[in-house]
Order: C-alpha cells, then sequence, then structure tokens
C-alpha cells in the first residue's frame, strides 16, 4: 500500500497528489511514468512522474479526472492509501546538450511538460515554455514553470488567460521572431502533438513528443502501448514514452486510443452514479 | 491386488457446451475412490522409470503407494519433498511427454495418471490441512528471487525449505507469473495458486510485488543490499508480432495483453474495470497451448465464432493433444496450413477481416519440421472482428540492458551453466524461459530447482 501524503486540486478537474514511495523517487528521472491501482479490484492506469523528492522519499503524480479510475482516484484523501504504485518506468527524456528548448505543455500535459523544463533549466538550458489551455479557470502549474522559464507564453483557446490562441500560434509567432531552438518538446493532447510537428518539420526544427497510449502492464510484455515509429512497431512503455515526432503515426495513436471509449464512458457514468448514492 | 484395467480412470469434467461459457475450472478432479482406484494401477516397479520423466524427480511410485493406502497427507509430504507447485503441475504439466510416458502401464494400455492423482492429492491437503508448515531454522543467507513465475517460486521454495531467507521481486501487482496473466483460470484456478503461494509465504519467503528489477532496483544493487545470490527467473514475456499490413488495428491484440486483460485483470467479469473487446468473430494465429488459451478464452467472452490459424498441419500443432481436444469441443474451429498475409480494417481503424493464404508442407528445416510453404493464388478472407497473435515471446531486454556483464544469446535468452544456471556474473544464477524461450511450466521449475541447488552448495558448501 503507497500512502497519500498530501492532495490538491490544481482546478476543478485536476488533481496534484503526493505519495510516499522512497524506492520510486531515488530512481526517477524526468519522462518517466508509474502505473497505479486504487483498489484491490481496479485497473492499471499510467500517469507520469510530475515531480519526485529524493530526500523525502516522495513522488508527485498530478492527473485529470476523465473517467471511472481517476474519478475513484479523486475520492482519496491524505492518509488513505494506493493499492499498487510502481515505477519509475520507461525511458528518461533526454535532455543532454540541449541549450536553447521550446517546451510546449498543453492542458494536463503540462504536468509532464514541467518536470522536464524544470530538468532543462537546472542544466543551464534556456527554456522558453509555451502553455495552453481552454480556459484560465483549468490553468495549472503557471508558477512552477515561470519559475524554471527563461520565457514564458501563456495561451488559452478563449483569451481568458494570457494569449488567445492555440500553442503552435505562439511558437510560431516565436520562431518567425526569430528565435532558434536546439529542439522543440511537446506534450499534451495527441492532435495538439501532431500540429506541433507539422510546423516545426517545416521549419525542420528537431521534436520529441510524448505519446500516451493504453498501458497495462506498463513492463514491455504486452504491446497494447504500441505505436507506428518511422513505419517500425515500438512499444511506448519501454521504447518510449519519448520518440521522434517527426516519425510518429498519430492518426493511428488516436484511433488506437479511441478502442475502449464506449466501455470508458459507460464505467464513468457507473462510478459517478455510485458516488451520487453516496452522497444522498 | 493391483488394479490392472488398461484403461485410466476418466477424470469428471463439466460438458463443453456448458464449460465453453464459464471460466470456472474445466476438469473437476478426482472423487476419493477414484484416486483410490487409479493409484492401484501403479505397479511401483523396482525400476521407477517415471520418476526419471519428471523434471524435479517426485518419488512417483512413493507417494502412489500412499495414496492406495488412503494416507492422502503422507502422500502430500512425499510429493513436496521435491516440489513446490505440485496443485499446479498436477494440472498443467505435459504428463504425456513427461513421468507417463515413461510409465511401464503404458506400454500395454494407458500409463497411471499420475497428474490426476499429484492434482488429487494436492488439492485434498489444500482443503483438509490448515497447518502452517514448519519453518526451518534460518541458516543466516539471504537470496533474491527476480520473478515469481514458477522458476522463481521453485528456486524459493527450495532455499526456504533449507533455511534461507529469500525474497521474490515481482513486477506485477500479483504474483505467480504467468500462471496468473498467461494460464486462464478454467485451466487452473487463481485460487489455488495463490494457495501455493501462501503456502511458500508461511515457510518464510517475502514476496515483494511492483518491483520491476531494472528500474527500480538493478541486480547489481540486489547484491549490494547483501543478497548473497539472485536468481533472475524473469520469464520470456516479450510478445512477438508476425509484421504484416494491419497489425496496429484497433481489434488486433498480443495473446499476451489478451491473456492479461483476461486472467490477471479479470476483464471477464462483468464489474470489472479494465476492459476488453468482446468480439463476434476471432481468429487466434498460433498453435501452441498459448493459441489455444486465448481462443477458449474468446469463446468464453461470447465469440459466435473462433478460429485458430495456424501455418502447418495438426500433426505440427505444439499445443498439448489435451488442449487441443478440448478446444475442438468446445467449437473452435482450426484453420489448418493458413497463414495470415494482412489485417483488414475500416475507416474507423477496426478490425474486418484477415488476408489469408493456404500453405503446403515442403521439405524438413534445420529443425526437422517440414517447412510450410505458400500456395501461390490461394489468397482468401476470413471475415472476423478481432485478431490474436499467439506467436510467441522472447526475453524481456530490461535485465540483459541494466545488469552489465550479463552474457545473452542473440535471441535474448540467457546464457547459463546448464548443471547450475549460473549466469556468466560471479553470484547471479538464471533458470526457465528467461534462458529457454518460451516453454513448459514444469521446465520452469525443474530450473529453479537446479539453481537452488548449486546455490545451496555455493553458499554452504553442502550438497544438496
Amino acid at each position: 500500500m503507497y500512502l497519500i501524503l498530501k492532495k490538491e486540486a490544481l482546478n476543478p478537474t485536476v488533481t496534484r497528489m503526493v505519495i510516499d514511495a522512497p524506492l520510486i523517487a531515488k530512481k526517477a528521472e524526468p519522462g518517466q511514468f508509474i502505473i497505479l491501482r486504487v483498489h484491490e479490484d481496479g485497473e492499471r492506469i499510467p500517469l507520469t512522474i510530475a515531480d519526485f523528492d529524493r530526500e523525502q522519499g516522495t513522488v508527485t503524480i498530478i492527473f485529470q479526472i476523465v473517467g471511472a479510475t481517476t474519478e475513484l482516484l479523486n475520492h482519496l484523501e491524505e492518509g488513505d492509501s494506493l493499492h499498487d504504485f510502481v515505477g519509475p518506468l520507461g525511458r528518461p527524456s533526454e535532455t543532454e546538450g540541449l541549450k536553447k528548448v521550446a517546451v510546449i505543455g498543453g492542458g494536463v500535459g503540462c504536468a509532464i511538460a514541467y518536470p522536464v523544463a524544470k530538468k532543462l533549466h537546472q542544466q543551464g538550458a534556456q527554456v522558453h515554455a509555451i502553455v495552453g489551455f481552454r480556459n484560465k479557470d483549468l490553468v495549472i502549474l503557471e508558477e512552477e514553470f515561470r519559475a524554471v522559464s527563461d520565457r514564458f507564453v501563456p495561451m488559452s483557446d478563449d483569451g481568458s488567460w494570457g494569449e488567445k490562441g492555440l500553442v503552435t500560434n505562439a511558437l510560431e509567432q516565436l520562431i518567425a521572431a526569430g528565435e532558434q531552438y536546439d529542439e522543440v518538446i511537446a506534450i499534451g493532447p495527441l492532435v495538439m502533438m501532431k500540429f506541433v510537428t507539422q510546423l516545426t518539420r517545416q521549419h525542420n526544427i528537431k521534436t520529441v513528443v510524448s505519446m500516451n497510449p493504453i498501458m497495462i502492464d506498463g513492463t514491455g510484455m504486452c504491446g497494447g502501448c504500441r505505436l507506428s515509429v518511422g513505419g517500425k512497431t515500438k512499444f511506448a512503455c519501454v521504447d518510449g514514452p519519448d520518440f521522434d515526432g517527426f516519425e510518429v503515426d498519430f492518426d493511428e495513436a488516436m484511433e488506437r486510443n479511441a478502442m475502449y471509449r464506449d466501455f470508458e464512458r459507460h464505467a464513468y457514468e457507473k462510478a459517478c452514479n455510485l458516488f451520487r448514492k453516496e452522497v444522498q | 491386488m493391483p488394479n490392472m484395467s488398461l484403461k485410466k480412470n476418466e477424470m469428471p469434467s463439466q460438458a463443453p457446451e456448458v464449460r465453453n461459457k464459464n471460466f470456472l475450472e474445466v476438469a473437476l478432479g478426482y472423487t476419493q475412490e477414484q484416486a483410490l482406484d487409479e493409484a492401484k494401477r501403479c505397479l511401483n516397479c523396482k525400476n521407477k522409470p517415471c520418476v526419471s520423466g519428471c523434471p524435479v524427480n517426485i518419488h512417483i511410485p512413493d507417494f502412489i503407494q500412499k495414496v492406495a493406502q488412503g494416507d492422502f497427507e503422507g502422500a502430500y509430504q512425499v510429493i513436496t519433498q521435491s516440489s513446490s507447485l505440485p496443485a499446479v503441475c498436477g494440472r498443467v504439466c505435459p504428463q504425456e511427454s513427461q513421468c507417463e510416458q515413461k510409465c511401464v502401464r503404458g506400454i500395454k494400455g494407458e500409463p497411471v495418471a499420475i497428474g490426476r492423482l499429484e492434482r488429487f492429492v494436492a488439492d485434498w491437503h489444500n482443503a483438509h490441512t490448515c497447518e502452517a508448515p514448519q519453518r526451518p531454522a534460518p541458516n543466516g543467507h539471504k537470496v533474491a528471487v527476480v520473478g515469481s513465475g514458477p522458476a522463481g517460486l521453485t528456486c524459493a521454495g527450495d532455499l526456504a525449505k533449507k533455511g534461507y531467507e529469500v525474497t521474490v521481486f515481482e513486477a506485477l501487482h500479483t504474483a505467480g507469473g504467468v500462471l496468473v496473466y498467461g494460464i486462464p483460470e478454467f485451466r487452473l484456478p487463481k485460487a489455488i495458486v495463490q494457495k501455493e503461494i501462501d503456502g511458500l509465504k508461511a515457510l518464510g519467503v517475502k514476496v515483494e510485488t511492483n518491483m520491476v528489477i531494472g528500474r527500480v532496483l538493478s541486480v547489481d544493487e540486489l547484491l549490494e543490499q547483501g543478497f548473497e545470490a539472485v536468481f533472475i527467473g524473469s520469464g520470456a514475456g516479450l510478445p512477438r508480432f508476425m509484421n504484416i499490413p494491419g497489425e496496429n488495428l484497433k481489434g488486433v491484440y498480443s495473446a499476451n495483453e489478451f491473456l492479461t486483460r483476461v486472467n490477471l485483470m479479470k476483464a471477464y467479469l462483468p464489474g470489472s474495470d479494465t476492459p476488453i473487446q468482446h468480439a463476434r468473430r476471432v481468429a487466434v494465429v498460433g498453435g501452441g497451448n498459448v493459441a489455444m488459451d486465448a481462443a477458449r478464452c474468446a469463446k468464453r467472452l461470447g465469440a459466435e465464432e473462433v478460429f485458430i490459424v495456424y501455418r502447418r498441419s495438426e500433426k505440427e500443432l505444439p499445443a498439448r493433444a489435451e488442449e487441443v481436444e478440448h478446444a475442438k469441443e468446445e467449437g473452435i474451429v482450426f484453420h489448418l496450413l493458413n497463414n495470415p498475409t494482412k489485417i483488414l480494417g475500416d475507416d474507423q481503424g477496426n478490425v474486418t477481416g484477415m488476408e489469408c493464404v493456404r500453405m503446403e508442407l515442403g521439405e524438413p528445416d534445420a529443425s526437422g519440421r517440414r517447412r510450410p510453404v505458400e500456395v501461390p493464388g490461394s489468397e482468401f478472407v476470413l471475415e472476423v472482428d478481432s485478431v490474436i497473435m499467439a506467436i510467441g515471446t522472447s526475453p524481456n531486454p530490461l535485465i540483459k540492458s541494466t545488469t552489465q556483464g550479463l552474457e545473452t544469446q542473440k535471441w535474448g535468452g540467457i546464457v547459463v551453466e546448464e548443471a547450475t544456471g549460473l549466469t556468466s556474473r560471479e553470484r547471479v544464477y538464471a533458470g526457465g524461459d528467461a534462458v529457454t524461450g518460451a516453454a513448459t511450466v514444469i521446465l520452469a521449475m525443474g530450473a529453479g530447482k537446479t539453481a537452488a541447488q548449486a546455490i545451496h552448495k555455493a553458499l554452504s558448501g553442502e550438497e544438496s
């Protein structure tokens, strides 16, 4: 069992939890993820390691409530425990040798982009963070990002926070203004990462994306998380989750992520109904 | 007076049309009367060829004599001198090519039903004995076991019985390896696996789940932490795909994924949080036990038609004859001498069919098996909405890539000294599928046993 030390709502649908997991904290690197199960009969879901503290022995996760399991997870409080918490899984993000990087985070993907930006900043790289949300109520990690960025570009779809527009608009402007990046790191919804790579391809800027396919074990034994990368099949849990954005087949990845949509919607409704009953 | 019947006692089982709709165990096991009667078929012969056919050399006639005398607990004690998992092995061992193949009674008639008797004895013990086993006095030595499948559990059990402090590290959330994620409930009830693992815990074996060795701790760190030896029993869990077009369509599973969802995550239960596709028509590619398990699970999930698609003929099917028989009885349709060339999908990315080509058997290849050759122009489409690839697995590269100086074969198998299981690294042993590639439960157990003996010798200087 893995104790929840801290819980904090970052916005109405996004929660941050600090988990007591000293062995994972000792080894974790930005870009890696954990797999958790909320209860004994629960499903396994992957979540990226948003932060870690080697001294305190803690690992931070940030999740958006999108379905039954994240709903259940969000009903746990400080002092409760997770049934299973395994990691660190996947390969760490490669940041070595990078001098100037645009880190792009979209929505809850910012929780994954932040530790990468932080590591780059600690390495002395120049970090331009472009972060996008649908509106100001959904903003997370603003202070954290500002603290590790040389330039911070907030964007929102409706203009209620930062500039109105998409992260790709901001990136385009920066490139047009003559900013030259060694690399762009884009983390967020698949459709966002797809459009970022379409843009950076035109400018021939190397782009790394963090993929989020469906996973079960997360250790390379099932291939449920497979993707087409450069025409070859790769397992995101062991070969990734970071890949060269120019090589990823995003359309296939989007289709594969929709495989259990009906089941998921049904399970979510069931979970919500369950909680409604408990409240009454 | 021995029972000279030429036939084994039949084992009661669920009728095919009933069992292919549930996940309850197919074979129901002997009654006491059937077991007593079957035990009397054993001639207790002097040279005991059956024992040499058992990879862990259970004293077979000894335990069967105890059964014949009605001393079932005594029989259990005989078996557990050699085997840590009798309830499992009695169910899943291919006895026809091991102990029972060597049985003298098999020369004229059917061999003694050794597997069924072993199963009976283990089940009887589990049902009647609640006493915890005697925990041996600790000998002060610590050993780490990586992986809680049959190889790791056997190695751990054997060492614990000698007083070693053993910790088993398992990557998944439940111990048991292929016994829990691979072999379905209807062949091996998970409660039985759990009971065997609880028995090991009672002996003092510590089991730590959620520990991916190679990520959270390396083999070297285990040695630094004071474990005097490490046994690697991490199996062969990396699935192979065919690399044909359409393999990433929705509805294409590796058998590992499909079986993990069904067995480990219990996706067959209506209330499970883990989803699974309930397909209408399913093609399972491959002819091994894993293919049979996947096909029979798919049928139980409600598929109208399930096909086994295999490129060789019936004679070459690697699955146990009994499993093939069971699959056929349950309505699985065999498309033999057929090979997939392409998986077809709709504009949503869902599987709609599988293009296959007919094969014929050509000249024997290096392995001695006749090589299947495509029949030109024989392409046809099998209409299916799900495809399960069960064409084999190879060892996961994680341990190899994080353990300096660990020698492996080109295909990933860990290189070991056959007699001891010692790897190219001092104090590091390995066995089971991690060494051989996908094989059988009992071979993995044999390897675990060999390594336990070698570890004991290395750490204590004593022969077992």
